[in-house]
């Protein structure tokens, strides 16, 4: 502090701690939501504070058919979906990322120059933009309602490529003479000293592309037709649309607030490597 | 940007980039070419024939007048977002900043919207101004206002700005206070002595110092606002009421999916990546060389 000046400093407090309420408003009013039962969320004010139905509408949602007259899979059933895209997403993008960074890096090759600019480009062309063709190829290769078609279109990264090369650029050309001298292969090389020497990196990255695949919306909702492959994230539209003929707003708002948890939980517990990820991928 | 010492050319390098190269061009490049090449063809009403009309798509775009005014809609849209969640970012960071103990505290309050999933911000915000339930409507009563965002237009562009912004708050916040702590305390010391107060300070010296980030938060928020809000607007308006929040991402995809007028949307897909690529470049042109001091 550079100067004492105490009635700014409890100012100060005061408008952040005002700041987080403003923030934190409609997550505390989803929760409420979620707490209550059918007949009190069809009444004019909703309540501010919670009920005690909390378990009930748990258990309803995540195990029984969710919202009733609706052809909605169950939402642990999304829930799954939407983990087995993310990691696919995730750990998809680190992997071709890591080799391909890998070549461009350390290997003297024709056309590494116009790989590196192939693999740039895509930066440029993000799916909105490229809605209707890309479904057309996906469509084309069988890959309707699948896993692959979820994750495979979206894991080519150039900034998670970019990244990687970044940090393998910082890499003393020490540790490959040794290696080299010591015989070790280019696959050697690569899995006994730049995986473990990239580690908090790889998390950093795997953090903020969890999340990034958790979210996923656009692309799951125009190749999934398939109620069994519908994502958590998805799910949240259909069931409003739905909400404007019956509306079931606690287990709406349970199944945002199921949808919400795991991703807010990573950025949350693991803070560090999340804001690492964040300034080392946008930059 | 390659390695002085590296490895002999072998086989090996091609295995190690044809899994990132092959994803680029099945589902990057191929798409993309295919979205020029559609942008320049008509199909007819049954979809039984395509005539190739180079530029008459576009030409159509052109003369438009409903294109137009989502052109201008996706601005006005875009700068409100990013007006409000920078200038709230700004303004709380410039208050964690002051604070010793708890700033990191208070970064873990604020940074977890950026977690939740647009079309969910959206949800959140579609409650609480549900004309029948929602708190808010049900507040503005009483001070005579009547909410319906199905019916009117501007209250339902305002509801997807706020609730857009509101989840972009986060990462803004973040970025400008990890630049105002990275500002030497020195300058900040040096302005004190020669008794400049805090707002002043903030004014004269952070603010000024904090300007590369502001001016790459710009282009960041204006791609989140342009191509990010899509499960927003589709969770809480669908582009409506008549229209009026139809922002480009949008209109393509309706176009496309909904309208099946592939050519149409096809060239609007066209523009819209000849305006990534243009913020892309501005980003890289200008923003490269930022924020160290």
């Amino acid at each position: 502090m550079v100067e004492n000046r105490p009635l700014l400093t409890v100012i100060s407090h005061l408008i952040l701690l005002v700041g987080i309420l403003l923030i934190a408003l409609p997550i505390w009013i989803t929760f409420v939501a979620a707490t209550h039962d059918e007949a009190r969320m069809l009444q004019a004010p909703i309540p501010m504070l919670p009920g005690g139905y909390f378990w009930e509408n748990f258990k309803r949602t995540l195990f029984g058919s969710g919202l009733s007259g609706t052809e909605i899979a169950p939402v642990w059933r999304m829930l799954a979906n939407s983990l087995a895209m993310a990691m696919m997403i995730s750990l998809g993008k680190i992997s071709i990322s890591l080799i391909s960074a890998f070549a461009i890096v350390y290997f003297k090759f024709p056309f590494r120059m116009g790989f590196f600019w192939l693999i740039f480009i895509t930066l440029m062309l993000p799916v909105e933009v490229r809605i209707m063709p890309t479904f057309q190829v996906v469509a084309n290769l069988g890959m309707l309602n699948s896993y692959w078609g979820l994750s495979i279109p979206l894991i080519a990264s150039a900034t998670a490529t970019f990244m990687f090369r970044q940090v393998f650029l910082t890499i003393p050309d020490e540790m490959l003479e040794s290696a080299r001298i010591d015989g070790a292969s280019p696959m050697r090389f690569f899995w006994d000293i730049l995986i473990p020497l990239s580690r908090t990196n790889i998390a950093a990255l795997f953090v903020i592309l969890f999340i990034y695949g958790w979210n996923q919306y656009l692309w799951p909702l125009l190749i999934t037709t398939d109620a069994d492959m519908t994502t958590i994230v998805m799910s949240i539209k259909q069931m409003l649309e739905a909400a404007e003929q019956s509306p079931q707003w606690n287990v709406i708002m349970m199944t945002a607030l199921l949808a919400m948890i795991p991703p807010v939980f990573v950025v949350i517990s693991m803070q560090k490597l999340f804001v690492q990820g964040l300034t080392e991928t946008d930059k | 940007m390659l390695k002085r010492v590296h490895f002999p050319t072998s086989v090996l390098p091609y295995l190690l980039v044809a899994p990132q190269i092959l994803v680029t061009l099945i589902f990057f490049i191929w798409p993309a070419s295919q979205a020029m090449y559609q942008s320049m063809r008509i199909e007819d009403a049954f979809g039984l024939s395509t005539e190739f009309v180079w530029f008459e798509n576009f030409q159509i775009l052109a003369e438009d007048k409903q294109y137009f005014e989502t052109f201008w809609r996706t601005i006005i849209f875009s700068a409100c977002v990013a007006f409000i969640s920078m200038s709230v970012a700004l303004f709380l960071a410039g208050f964690a900043d002051r604070v010793v103990r708890g700033a990191m505290a208070y970064r873990t309050m604020l940074i977890w919207p950026y977690a939740v999933a647009p079309v969910l911000a959206g949800a959140l915000w579609v409650f609480m101004f549900n004309p029948t339930l929602g708190i808010f409507p049900y507040l503005l009563e009483f001070v005579g206002y009547d909410w319906n965002h199905y019916l009117n237009g501007h209250q339902a562009m305002l509801l997807v700005i706020l609730a857009a912004a509101w989840k972009q708050v986060a990462y803004n916040f973040l970025f400008y206070l990890a630049a105002m702590q990275s500002i030497p305390k020195s300058v900040i010391e040096a302005s004190a002595i020669d008794g400049a107060g805090p707002v002043r300070r903030f004014r004269t010296i952070i603010l000024p110092l904090v300007s590369p980030t502001t001016f790459f938060l710009l282009v960041i928020n204006a791609v989140y606002a342009f191509f990010d809000t899509f499960g927003i607007i589709h969770a809480v308006t669908q582009g409506g009421p008549a229209g009026a929040t139809t922002i480009l991402v949008y209109k393509v995809y309706n176009d496309g999916f909904v309208g099946l007028d592939l050519g149409g949307s096809a060239a609007q897909s066209v523009i819209l990546m000849i305006l990534v690529i243009s913020m892309t470049v501005i980003q890289f042109r200008y923003v490269e060389k930022k924020v160290d001091y």
